[in-house]
């Protein structure tokens, strides 16, 4: 028995460590804090954006509005913040967070009511969810998740909220309520319409809700980003024709 | 504050059960172990201490494809009984029993093997059937190193989130429990409720790492 680790051992710890280290963010990297439904439509826009300025490395944090604004309220080193909706951004805005001046709306979305492929029943109207037959139904947490605010309002606005929030299954993120719906394991969820397209062999679009707002998503350089002009040109090159040609690709509307 | 008070009656319902029923499956699991040589032993003893060291969310991808609505186990629950597991605290249960598993299969068996078998051989001889040496002899002669991981094991089953999550959700007052409800509040940005919340946790914490300091001295654990 030895005491002391083998020199091979301690080679290999110091290799991990090395190849650790040159992981770590580097000068010209910007990293984008986006909402989870914008996931696959940027994820094809970052090398549209890094081919068109060389040299800047785009790194994604996607997750739900409210948490991403937790995140860069408690110092996260973020340059770009994309919310779902604007309650989001304003909040971010009124405590100075954003670049007010340079926010700038880039796509629309339409909320949607999905069922899983293999449901046996369909709702026609928001009043058919009350029915027994609908026992889970997957929606985003109002309070960080825009999705959830979104359907929170539409359902209060039809009289219909207290009775769903007895069925609601709360979702962290459109994402996660997509997923429930796609495993069947709720009896319908509320989307976007550019989330429900992502899997159209396992959900089916039962009907498209009219909101009393519009479902627009804005853009906006983190103001102590400590990158600011890679920030403004990656929200700026948002409205380009070459990302909208993206956006237009995955569903999504002109703002 | 009522939901902090549900998470909390939550949580202790779950970690109680989880550890109910490992009092039952690890200390038997540790047992067969240790009494009875079969092949691929080890091989089996490693299988059943993965959960120690897989990433919850990996334990929760593997239990939500299997009780989920189309999994093996899920499918068959729902055709027999109309029970749809996802979602419930039931899952939850599922969840933390199979995490803390190994704490009490590993501190079992470790304890049944510092039993002398002469005493159980001697207990034989007497006339003491195969499950009253169990009982009266091994068991007692092992308790203090089962106690010591069913404690554990309650503790880790008290913080269980990962997979938690992935299986039963987050639902305020049915699946909510604590670390969840912690999680929920700062994503919203709800300090005030997460600086509650995680102050309940802390105290339930050290009772239990008090209660637990209290219990496992050998002077106290029972001996015969």
């Amino acid at each position: 028995m030895t005491l002391s680790p083998p020199p091979k051992l301690a080679r290999l710890v110091l290799l991990v460590i090395a190849a650790g280290s040159s992981l770590c963010v580097h000068a010209a990297d910007l990293t984008v804090s986006a909402a989870a439904s914008l996931t696959n439509a940027f994820k094809d826009i970052a090398p549209l954006f890094e081919a068109a300025n060389p040299g800047t490395k785009v790194q994604f944090n996607f997750a739900a509005s409210g948490p991403l604004l937790q995140q860069i309220s408690k110092g996260a080193p973020v340059d770009v913040f994309a919310s779902a909706d604007q309650e989001t951004m304003d909040q971010a805005q009124m405590k100075g967070f954003v670049q007010a001046a340079r926010r700038r709306n880039f796509v629309s979305n339409s909320l949607v009511v999905v069922v899983p492929a293999s449901a046996a029943n369909v709702p026609s109207s928001l009043r058919d969810l009350t029915q027994a037959a609908y026992q889970r139904i997957a929606i985003g947490l109002p309070a960080s998740v825009p999705v959830g605010r979104y359907t929170q309002g539409v359902l209060e606005a039809e009289g219909l909220w207290g009775a769903m929030q007895a069925k609601m299954i709360g979702a962290q993120s459109v994402r996660q309520a997509l997923d429930y719906v796609a495993r069947a394991e709720v009896d319908a969820g509320f989307v976007y319409s550019t989330d429900a397209a992502l899997l159209p062999d396992k959900v089916k679009v039962a009907l498209t809700v009219t909101t009393t707002k519009a479902l627009l998503y804005p853009a906006a350089p983190i103001a102590a980003s400590s990158n600011p002009e890679s920030a403004q040109r990656f929200v700026d090159f948002l409205l380009t024709p070459q990302a909208t040609s993206v956006f237009v690709k995955y569903g999504f509307g002109r703002p | 504050m009522d939901t902090a008070w549900i998470a909390l009656l939550l949580t202790l319902k779950v970690a109680g059960w989880a550890t109910a029923i490992n009092l039952v499956l690890g200390v038997g699991v540790g047992y067969a172990m240790v009494r009875w040589r079969f092949p691929a032993r080890e091989l089996i003893d490693a299988v059943l201490a993965l959960p120690m060291v897989m990433p919850p969310t990996v334990l929760g991808y593997y239990i939500l494809v299997l009780i989920g609505t189309h999994g093996p186990i899920g499918a068959w629950l729902l055709r027999q009984f109309g029970v749809r597991m996802i979602f419930t605290w039931q899952a939850a249960v599922v969840a933390a029993t199979i995490v803390s598993f190994p704490l009490v299969f590993k501190s079992a068996r470790a304890a049944f093997e510092t039993v002398e078998p002469q005493l159980e051989d001697a207990a034989r001889l007497l006339g003491v059937g195969e499950v009253g040496v169990f009982f009266r002899v091994s068991l007692p002669l092992a308790w203090h190193g089962v106690l010591a991981g069913l404690l554990l094991a309650f503790a880790r089953a008290l913080g269980e989130f990962g997979a938690t999550l992935m299986v039963a959700g987050s639902i305020a007052g049915k699946t909510q429990t604590l670390s969840i409800a912690v999680y929920e509040a700062v994503q919203a940005g709800q300090d005030d409720t997460a600086n509650f919340l995680v102050a309940v946790t802390s105290i339930v914490c050290v009772s239990v790492l008090l209660a637990a300091g209290r219990l496992v001295p050998g002077r106290v654990a029972h001996r015969q």
